[in-house]
């Protein structure tokens, strides 16, 4: 900036520069003053119809889950199960189930069985109590069951909303597809707060009460296998499962994004995940990868094994694989 | 420190002073400030159900207004390279106008951002000690340090020559000039960093293209004068501060040459993509040509080829010699890259998804309403700030007006 001969104009005092204060324009500002804060008021009116504990003291001050003491996260989670309980009206069994030693779980799933029922995709929505329209409403379902043509797997021409009255349909043939806890996983990477990481037994967890839903990690992940709640969850109480845990399957407040867990509170007490339990053609192998004796570890050291987009080098712990 | 208050006073005073034209105009985006405010309230409170965003296509208008908005942000350093490195004296009147629209601008790109998230109220778990900053991992956390650093650097920079006019003393130079060119470097790394926030992602080959970065610089070194060319002409047309046409036809040379790089890179990119149209071509068919009968771009995608296209050519021929031509030219560009950068570059980025289904966008009244009020603020700011800078910098309003009265004839 320099005073260029242009540019100069006489100063003027202060008096000059500014209108004095007058009756009149006092009064003038503060009419338009009132407008002002009438119209800000105005704007934030919705803010009325916030429901009681959407945004709480406690909740803005809580650390991140693996910075909680027990007695914090207990206390948390008591409020959480009284919170589902009014608003949804079912006490929930609410826990923090932790990894378990020497466990690394792999999940395989079998193409060639795999008859694209969806029965995995609604086993989900009843097991982790994902928000649905009605029971038919498979978007928030953590499995895309996805149709392609035989004779590549090409994703760019499969489909999702295939509407067959039996399956498998001729000429077609199913993948379904979930979060594949990558080794190398970009949605953790991305994460600007670190509201999701890679336990140690592999499983890529979110803390809802830490996201913050700028929604990164889902631009992040090549599988499709992120969620976000643009509402909150609607769920009818018969259709809720009682049965959760902190970093999984507890009702979402809205705002956050979720994911499959590979239910890890079934599977981290030794139970397998709901989606292979359901599945009517044994499509779905699960286990622990440091276990050399486990059914997983024999398919990926025996079978055809496919990786979906390995060259985008997530190192997925979720395999494909061919019968014959 | 009490004359520094008696300065805030002054300035706060001036805030509210002007014809009726200024007050009009303040109102109207007031109005339409409180408006995107009322529907952002709304969307706080039901979510984000309120947008056009889903599973699918999880980033929408907010985001694609905050990229495009960073590079303006960013070709403020169009001003300060010519007045600083080359010493350019012309470039020196306007310079300051660069850095308060880089301050204004930011700030709308906080805001864009801000209402993008889920949970805005926790916003704090990014920053340390209260959170946990994912540092340097994320590249969302680069961006907030480099967005928040740049508004830093114009703030003191600005403000500190104002204050240095106001009081009627040289400026020191060791107080700004180490931040000037500072704030070169850093003028690059914010537009940089956006990009690679985008790049950085394997998995949406749409993105992952090493041209991005230097596509989005070009764009913004067109944007961003295009913009100023304009302003400076409200400004001289409705201020006392003069502006030559000098400064004006130095923009225009920047953006001609930046105008045909972005076009050249635009032609590179084409070219990779459908001379040998492998699958990841997928997104820029449906961009282009529409996608397994999905054609929701295709309109706004030729719209900003056919207004870079106009404008290039306005650019390059004498037309553009004449303000009248360059108007067109700036606006057609502005318009022209805006699109280009949201509808054209944040979108495709989901379409068809990773795993190949075609889900389209378009933004809910009440997203657009929040972003109009965005922009709305953002230009309530940048005029609130030349109402007050401007009486400053032709010397209308200084600290002690009765010695330079004595001094000017």
């Amino acid at each position: 900036m320099n005073a260029s001969p242009h540019n100069t104009v006489s100063p003027r005092t202060i008096e000059q520069v500014y209108r004095p204060l007058t009756r009149r324009t006092f009064l003038k500002g503060s009419a338009a003053a009132m407008v002002g804060v009438a119209g800000l008021m105005g704007a934030l009116r919705p803010l009325l119809e916030l429901e009681h504990g959407t945004v709480t003291l406690d909740e803005l001050l809580q650390r991140h889950y693996r910075e909680l003491k027990p007695a914090d996260l207990r206390r948390i989670m008591d409020q959480l199960a009284a919170k589902c309980e009014t608003e949804y009206g079912v006490h929930p069994h609410l826990r923090d189930i932790r990894p378990l030693a020497n466990v690394e779980f792999g999940y395989a799933l079998n193409l060639t069985r795999c008859i694209g029922c969806r029965k995995c995709a609604h086993a989900c929505l009843q097991e982790n109590n994902q928000s649905r329209a009605d029971a038919t409403d498979l978007e928030m379902s953590y499995i895309r069951v996805l149709e392609l043509n035989k004779g590549s797997i090409n994703l760019e021409t499969s489909r999702t909303d295939y509407d067959h009255a039996t399956v498998p349909a001729k000429d077609k043939f199913y993948m379904p597809v979930q979060c594949h806890q990558c080794r190398e996983s970009p949605c953790t990477k991305v994460c600007p707060v670190q509201a999701t990481w890679r336990e140690p037994d592999g499983i890529v967890a979110v803390d809802y009460n830490w996201c913050i839903g700028c929604r990164y990690c889902m631009a992040a992940c090549p599988y499709d296998a992120r969620r976000f709640n643009y509402q909150k969850p609607t769920i009818a109480p018969a259709e809720i499962n009682p049965n959760q845990s902190y970093l999984s399957n507890r009702i979402r407040p809205k705002g956050v994004v979720e994911k499959c867990t590979f239910c890890l509170h079934r599977t981290r007490e030794g139970k397998y995940p709901a989606c292979l339990e359901v599945c009517p053609t044994g499509a779905r192998v699960f286990g622990n990868l440091r276990d050399s004796n486990s059914e997983i570890s024999y398919i990926l050291a025996n079978k055809r094994v496919y990786i979906l987009k390995e060259d985008v080098g997530t190192l997925p712990r979720f395999y494909y694989f061919f019968d014959k | 420190m009490s004359d520094y208050l008696t300065f805030l006073w002054r300035v706060f005073r001036l805030s509210f002073q002007g014809g009726w034209r200024f007050y009009a105009w303040m109102t109207v985006l007031s109005a339409v400030s409180l408006l995107g405010l009322h529907a952002w309230t709304r969307q706080f409170v039901e979510g984000l159900q309120t947008t056009g965003m889903t599973n699918q296509v999880s980033w929408g208008a907010y985001i694609a207004n905050f990229t495009f908005l960073v590079g303006v942000a960013a070709a403020a350093v169009m001003l300060v390279i010519p007045a600083y490195v080359y010493r350019k004296e012309h470039m020196h009147e306007v310079v300051l106008f660069g850095e308060l629209l880089a301050i204004a601008v930011i700030v709308m790109c906080l805001l864009f951002v801000t209402v993008d998230l889920g949970h805005p109220e926790r916003f704090h778990h990014m920053i340390p000690p209260f959170g946990v900053f994912n540092f340097p991992g994320s590249i969302l956390s680069w961006d907030v340090i480099v967005l928040n650093g740049y508004l830093l650097l114009n703030l003191h920079i600005a403000g500190y020559l104002l204050y240095s006019r106001y009081r009627g003393r040289p400026p020191t130079k060791a107080f700004y000039i180490p931040f000037v060119f500072l704030s070169i470097a850093w003028a690059v790394s914010i537009h940089t960093v956006t990009a690679f926030l985008y790049v950085g992602l394997a998995g949406r080959s749409y993105w992952h293209h090493p041209l991005v970065p230097s596509r989005f610089l070009a764009s913004a070194f067109v944007a961003g004068p295009a913009l100023m060319i304009l302003t400076f002409q409200v400004i001289r047309r409705v201020t006392r501060y003069w502006i030559g046409d000098a400064p004006i036809f130095t923009l225009r040379m920047i953006m001609t040459v930046a105008m045909i790089i972005n076009m050249f890179l635009l032609g590179s990119e084409l070219f990779t993509e459908f001379y040998s149209p492998t699958e990841h071509a997928a997104a820029a068919h449906y961009l282009y040509f529409g996608l397994h009968g999905h054609h929701g771009l295709v309109p706004w995608i030729w719209t900003a080829i056919a207004l870079d296209v106009v404008g290039l050519g306005l650019l390059v021929s004498p037309l553009s010699r004449q303000i009248v031509g360059l108007n067109i030219a700036g606006l057609a560009c502005f318009v022209g890259i805006w699109i280009e950068k949201g509808m054209g570059l944040i979108i495709p980025g989901f379409v068809p998804t990773p795993l190949g289904q075609v889900v389209e966008y378009l933004p809910t009244l009440n997203e657009v309403l929040v972003c109009l009020g965005i922009w709305s603020f953002g230009l309530l700011l940048f005029s609130w700030m030349l109402r007050v800078a401007i009486p400053i910098m032709n010397g209308s309003l200084c600290a002690h007006p009765h010695l330079n009265l004595d001094r000017t004839p």
